[in-house]
This record gives structure tokens, C-alpha cells and sequence, in this order.
């Protein structure tokens, strides 16, 4: 292997060291701090990635300027949910509700999810992908139904079965590629694999393209929690612990990355319906639906659970309206959203170690109460909305005027998921965060800088994209066409 | 028979064995029929391995054999025993629509491929034809059953059809592996952990049961 792609075989290799490490450590104390040191080290290789970015396809891997961005934001995510979990897990062996031996467990499965993903984003091989894609789905299934109760049990189970129905049909699409690049890229491997697909992209068979793009939007728009097949969602979100719910936001985009790899592929192609149409069409529904079903919450996990469903249908929205604008704020949308979703976690796993439940009947005036917690919440809140100054803001206007241009219809369908969003997030600001304090008021222990970091840099991307990150968002958006 | 008729009748013999799966109404009978459908597979793959002269098939038709013909079927037998599972399969839409819902799949995906496959090789797009029937139908027993371990013999039955669409596209590297060994271990996952912890917690296997809440609280 060429030396180059040293990173790239690191950020696969770290997680994998470290899952075997920790089955092996039974205080789950040493395996708290050895969770956090393997995803830190992970987070410095896939910076070290950037070093690596020109060199193209070496064997099984393959690095790009569109991998490296997810690489580093899963790995970023994964380093500060590593931290918060470490005083998330204290928390519940103290109250009871996890035993030493499921935390070792729990350990490992953190660690194979990292590394799972991490392998879906690098590999060069539509199989690989997916199989890497099966294993990071089976690990949150365990890991969502950990707790073993009730609730969490038809949660794991749930998920279990709609994004197996999921997983299988995105094989069935991944079979149905391979035979569409057969007659043209030749028998094996190079049927496969990503260089050799694009550069034959545009001389598939049009019909047999768009059913194996049906296929894969279906099959990973599962994972990426699209309606109609988003049902799983809310509940592993809401059951299963809070670090898992902050892994699953990079999950989605991971499967919005192949699906994206996909679209590439097929962009070109002359097809009976244009994959843009398929996932316009769905992004819309999700982001409509889902600021409809925001108002009817009892619980702040499902909550913003839901507010994930309408974020990933924004995405869709905007990889389907295509060129160079689009992509450029889809791209912004998901790394923001990644960021700020997964810091809102952080900060509503302290919520509820506060107030000791995740219904809002029992949370109430946090900023009187515990004003750190309180504000940080509101400032979270204010930048999942969307509103200004913070980058989510940018990408949604992005998105928007690349919207008014390709049709305006669209755009004001758009508009009116973005304001059903935005008033749900409002009642939800005022029913937690302002007004008399309710529910339990025990302090708040543990820190939330980590949160701090990822409102900083979403702030940052708000004010200013340093000139370089433009550059390379630019790239990337040319390339997905 | 040339080596197209025996490809097309086995793969046609996989699609019948699923529209036997989708009229079972007891347990072992569901079971003996998904351990045939999986011994016709087997069939299947190895005429595959013979006619495309893919020797590694021949694994697979081993591992397909092994596990889906013998080891799982003999598995889910000893669990419904053991936990004493009701024998009966519940079901939610009765058996004359789903047939004809089947039917119907069939006809679509026949229709679909058939047409849109007519670039690619003459075996391929045929059996691709098939495969998609047995996805479609697989999936539609996971609808229409209520019972977990009928839902769990749904999606197996969905992993033959992949195991049919992969071997009919020539010459595919690693997808015949990776579908063989991610399909024993969902089963392992499916039998080991849920079945037992359904069982722990709500002595039945019915997923209504566990539907006690449906996330509207």
C-alpha cells in the first residue's frame, strides 16, 4: 500500500484496535478514558487525511474531497460523543440502570460503529460500502436496545426490521448496478469500484439505471431517515442512550453519502425518471411531514428526532435541485447539521440527567433554574432553526435561492416546512427553556464545552467560510454535478 | 434441457416456494418450507457455479445449504419448542388478497425487468427477473405477518432472493460472500437476542404485543 494512504488505513485500523482493546478491560472506568483516546486519536488521523487528498484510488480505499469532509466530521462528532459519554455512563451506573458488563459491550460496539462508518465513507467498492454500512446497523441496533427495557426493546427491534427491509433492498440496488456497469466496465471488481463507474457514468442502460437508483435511494434512504421509512427513527433516537442518538446523526450522513455517490453515477444518464426528481420529491415530503409531526411531541428526544427527519429532507432536497449552488449548501447543510445536532444531544443528555425524565411535562424554565445549561440550550435551538447568524442559516438560504431559481413552487413548498419547523422549535424554546422552572432541579455536573466547540465552529461557518473551505466545498459540488 | 431452461426452472421453482411460504398458517410447516426454498437455492447457485464456471460459487451453495437448509430451520424448530410459542401464524391481511397481491408482484417485476434488462446477458436479466419476485414477495410476508418468527422468515426468504440476484450477475466479486455470512449473522442476531429477550420480558412472540406504545406519548 502506498505510504500516502497511511491516514486513511489509520482511521479504519484505530477503531478496529480499540474494539478488541476494550472487550478485553472490564473496569468500565479505564474504558471510558480508552474510548475517548482511540476516537481521539481517530479525529487527528482523518485530519491527517487532508495531507493525502490529490492521491486517488489505492486498492480497496480510495480518498476524495468529498470523503475526507464526512471522514473528519464522523470522527470530530465521535471524539466529543466519546466525552460525553464518559459522564453520560456514570450517571446511569449510579442510578442503576447499566450494568459493568453491558458497558464493556457498549465500549466495543462505540468503537466497530466508528470504524464502520469510517470504512463506508473510504472504500472504493459499492460492496464494501454497503456491507460496512449492514455492520454500523446491526451495531446500533444493539446498542439502542441496551438498556433492555420495554420501550427500548420494540425500539431495537423496529429498527431492526425496517432498516434490514432497507439494508436489503440497498443490496438488491447495489446487485443491479454492478449489472448495469457489467456490459460496459467489463466483469469483476472494476464493475465496482467507484473510479471505474464514474469514468464510464453517462453510458449505462437508462431503465435498468433508474430502477437500481429506486433501489438504493429506497434502500439507504432508510438509513438516512426519509419518509415514508423513517418510523425507526424516533423511536432509537428517543429508547436507546443519548451518545447513540448522537452517533446516529452521522449515520444518516453516511447513508446520504452513498446515496450521493449514486446519484453521480446516475446524473448523467439519460434515465426514464432523473434520480434529482426521486429525491426532490422525497426531501420534500420528509421536510413537510415533518414540521407537521413536530407538533404533537410529548418527549424532547423524539422531538429532535423529528427535526432530523425534516434536516435530512432539506439535504435531499438540495442534492436533488442539483448544480453548484445546491450541492455547495447541501454539503454546508449536512457538516452543519452533523455539528449542531449531536452538540444539542450533548446538552439535552444533561437536560435530562437534571431533571431525571425526556417528557417536556417535566422540564421546564431552564434558564432560571440552571442558566449555563439554559442558554446553551437557546443558542442550540436558535442555530438547529436555522436563523442567523449560525451556518445552518447560510446552507438554508442557499438552498432556498437555488430553489427559487429551478422552480418557485418548490421553493414556497420548502418555505413552508422551514416555517412549521421554525414554530415548533419556538413552543418547544418556551415550554424548556423560559417561564417557571418545573420538573426535579438537581444540579448540573459534567462540562459542556464540547457543546461550546460545536456552536463555536457552526457560529464560525455562520460569519465567515475561510476561503480554502469554499474552494474545496466548491470542488466537491462541481463534482456531484 | 439446455443450461438456461435448468437455471430459469430452479429460480422459477424459488418464486413458487415463495408464494408456499405466504399461505402457511402453522409454524413448522412455515419453517419445512422456508428449508426447502433454501435447498432449491443451494440448487440454484451450484448450477450457477457449473454454468458460469465460478468454482467459488460452489461455497456458497455449501454455506447456503448448511445454514439455511439445516442449521437455521433446525434452530427456529428447537426455539418454538422451547419457548412454547404458539404454532399458529398470525396474520393481518387473510391469505386469498395476499396471493393475489403476490401475483401481482410477480407480474410487475417480470413486466419491469424484463423490459428494462434487455441490454444485459440473456441469463442475467431473467434471473434478475426472478430474484426481484422473491424480494417482492418476501416482503410482502413481512407485511402481512404479525408473529416475529414469520417476520424473520420473511426477511431470510428476501436474503435468498439476493442470493439468486447475486449469482445471476456474472462474474460479481465478494457480494455472494458478504451476503452469506451478513445473512447468518442477522439470523444469529435475530434468534440469539431478540426471540430470547421477547420471550424474557413478554412470554410471546407476537410484535403486537410489544406494540403497547407506538411513539405518540
Amino acid at each position: 500500500m502506498n505510504w500516502l494512504l497511511l491516514p486513511a488505513a489509520l482511521v479504519l485500523l484505530l477503531p478496529l484496535a480499540a474494539a478488541f482493546l476494550l472487550t478485553l478491560i472490564p473496569s468500565y472506568r479505564i474504558g471510558a478514558w480508552l474510548n475517548i483516546i482511540a476516537s481521539g486519536c481517530t479525529f487527528l488521523a482523518s485530519l491527517g487525511l487532508l495531507s493525502v487528498r490529490a492521491t486517488g484510488p489505492h486498492g480497496l480505499l480510495f480518498v476524495d474531497d468529498l470523503n475526507i469532509a464526512f471522514a473528519i466530521i464522523t470522527s470530530l462528532v465521535g471524539f466529543t460523543t466519546a466525552i460525553f459519554s464518559k459522564g453520560y455512563i456514570q450517571s446511569l451506573i449510579e442510578i442503576g440502570r447499566l450494568q459493568n458488563a453491558h458497558l464493556r459491550f457498549y465500549h466495543t460496539m462505540f468503537q466497530i460503529l466508528l470504524g464502520a462508518m469510517n470504512l463506508a465513507l473510504l472504500t472504493s467498492i459499492t460492496g464494501v460500502m454497503w456491507a460496512a454500512i449492514e455492520i454500523a446497523t446491526l451495531v446500533t441496533v444493539l446498542m439502542v436496545g441496551v438498556y433492555r427495557s420495554h420501550e427500548a426493546l420494540e425500539a431495537a427491534w423496529k429498527y431492526f426490521i425496517l432498516s434490514s427491509v432497507g439494508i436489503a433492498l440497498a443490496l438488491f440496488g447495489t446487485i443491479l448496478v454492478y449489472m448495469v456497469a457489467q456490459p460496459v466496465v467489463g466483469e469483476g471488481l472494476a464493475a465496482m469500484s467507484w473510479v471505474k463507474l464514474a469514468a464510464h457514468a453517462g453510458t449505462f442502460n437508462p431503465m435498468l439505471s433508474s430502477i437500481a437508483f429506486v433501489f438504493i435511494l429506497l434502500g439507504y434512504g432508510t438509513k438516512a431517515g426519509l419518509f415514508p421509512i423513517h418510523a425507526w427513527l424516533p423511536d432509537a433516537y428517543a429508547e436507546g442512550p443519548t451518545p447513540v442518538a448522537m452517533l446516529s446523526c452521522l449515520l444518516l450522513n453516511v447513508a446520504m453519502y452513498a446515496i450521493l455517490r449514486f446519484k453521480m453515477l446516475f446524473a448523467g444518464t439519460l434515465g426514464v425518471i432523473p434520480p434529482g426528481t426521486m429525491m426532490v420529491t422525497l426531501g420534500l415530503t420528509s421536510v413537510i411531514f415533518a414540521g407537521l409531526m413536530l407538533y404533537r411531541r410529548r418527549d424532547i428526544k423524539r422531538f429532535f428526532a423529528y427535526s432530523s427527519i425534516e434536516h435530512m429532507g432539506i439535504v435531499a432536497f438540495a442534492f436533488g435541485i442539483g448544480g453548484p449552488i445546491a450541492n455547495f449548501a447541501g454539503l454546508l447543510h449536512m457538516a452543519m447539521h452533523a455539528l449542531t445536532k449531536s452538540g444539542l444531544f450533548y446538552v439535552i443528555g444533561h437536560i435530562i440527567r437534571v431533571k431525571g425524565s425526556q417528557k417536556f411535562d417535566a422540564i421546564g424554565g431552564l434558564t432560571s433554574s440552571h442558566p449555563i445549561l439554559g442558554w446553551t440550550f437557546v443558542i442550540a435551538v436558535v442555530a438547529i432553526a436555522g436563523l442567523p447568524p449560525f451556518g445552518l442559516f447560510t446552507s438554508e438560504f442557499l438552498i432556498m435561492t437555488a430553489a427559487v431559481n429551478a422552480n418557485p413552487l418548490l421553493a414556497a413548498g420548502l418555505g413552508v416546512g422551514l416555517l412549521l419547523s421554525l414554530g415548533a422549535l419556538f413552543l418547544c424554546l418556551n415550554r424548556v427553556a423560559f417561564g417557571a422552572p418545573r420538573g426535579a432541579l438537581r444540579p448540573d455536573e459534567g462540562s459542556l464545552l464540547p457543546v461550546m466547540i460545536h456552536l463555536a465552529i457552526v457560529l464560525a461557518f455562520g460569519l465567515f467560510i475561510p476561503g480554502e473551505v469554499t474552494a474545496w466545498f466548491q470542488h466537491v459540488a462541481r463534482m456531484l454535478g | 434441457m439446455g443450461p438456461f431452461d435448468i437455471a430459469h426452472f430452479l429460480a422459477g421453482l424459488v418464486v413458487l416456494l415463495s408464494f408456499a411460504l405466504l399461505y402457511q398458517d402453522r409454524l413448522p410447516p412455515l419453517i419445512n418450507t422456508f428449508a426447502a426454498q433454501s435447498l432449491v437455492l443451494a440448487l440454484s447457485v451450484a448450477w450457477q457455479a457449473q454454468a458460469q464456471h465460478a468454482p467459488h460459487l460452489l461455497i456458497t451453495a455449501g454455506i447456503e445449504f448448511c445454514f439455511k437448509t439445516i442449521v437455521i430451520p433446525l434452530v427456529l424448530t428447537w426455539t418454538i419448542r422451547n419457548l412454547k410459542i404458539h404454532r399458529t401464524v398470525e396474520i393481518v391481511v387473510s391469505v386469498g388478497p395476499t396471493i393475489i397481491a403476490g401475483i401481482a408482484l410477480v407480474g410487475l417485476s417480470m413486466g419491469l425487468m424484463l423490459r428494462a434488462g434487455a441490454g444485459i446477458g440473456n441469463l442475467a436479466h431473467q434471473d434478475m427477473a426472478f430474484a426481484l419476485s422473491v424480494v417482492l414477495l418476501g416482503l410482502l410476508m413481512m407485511v402481512t405477518r404479525r408473529n416475529a418468527v414469520s417476520q424473520v422468515i420473511g426477511f431470510m426468504s428476501i436474503e435468498n432472493g439476493l442470493v439468486l440476484a447475486a449469482t445471476g450477475a456474472r462474474g460479481m466479486p465478494f457480494v455472494v460472500e458478504t451476503c452469506v455470512a451478513f445473512s447468518v449473522l442477522v439470523v444469529l442476531i435475530v434468534i440469539g437476542i431478540f426471540l430470547f429477550r421477547i420471550r424474557e420480558r413478554f412470554d410471546s412472540v407476537d410484535v403486537a404485543l410489544i406494540d403497547s406504545f407506538r411513539g405518540e406519548r
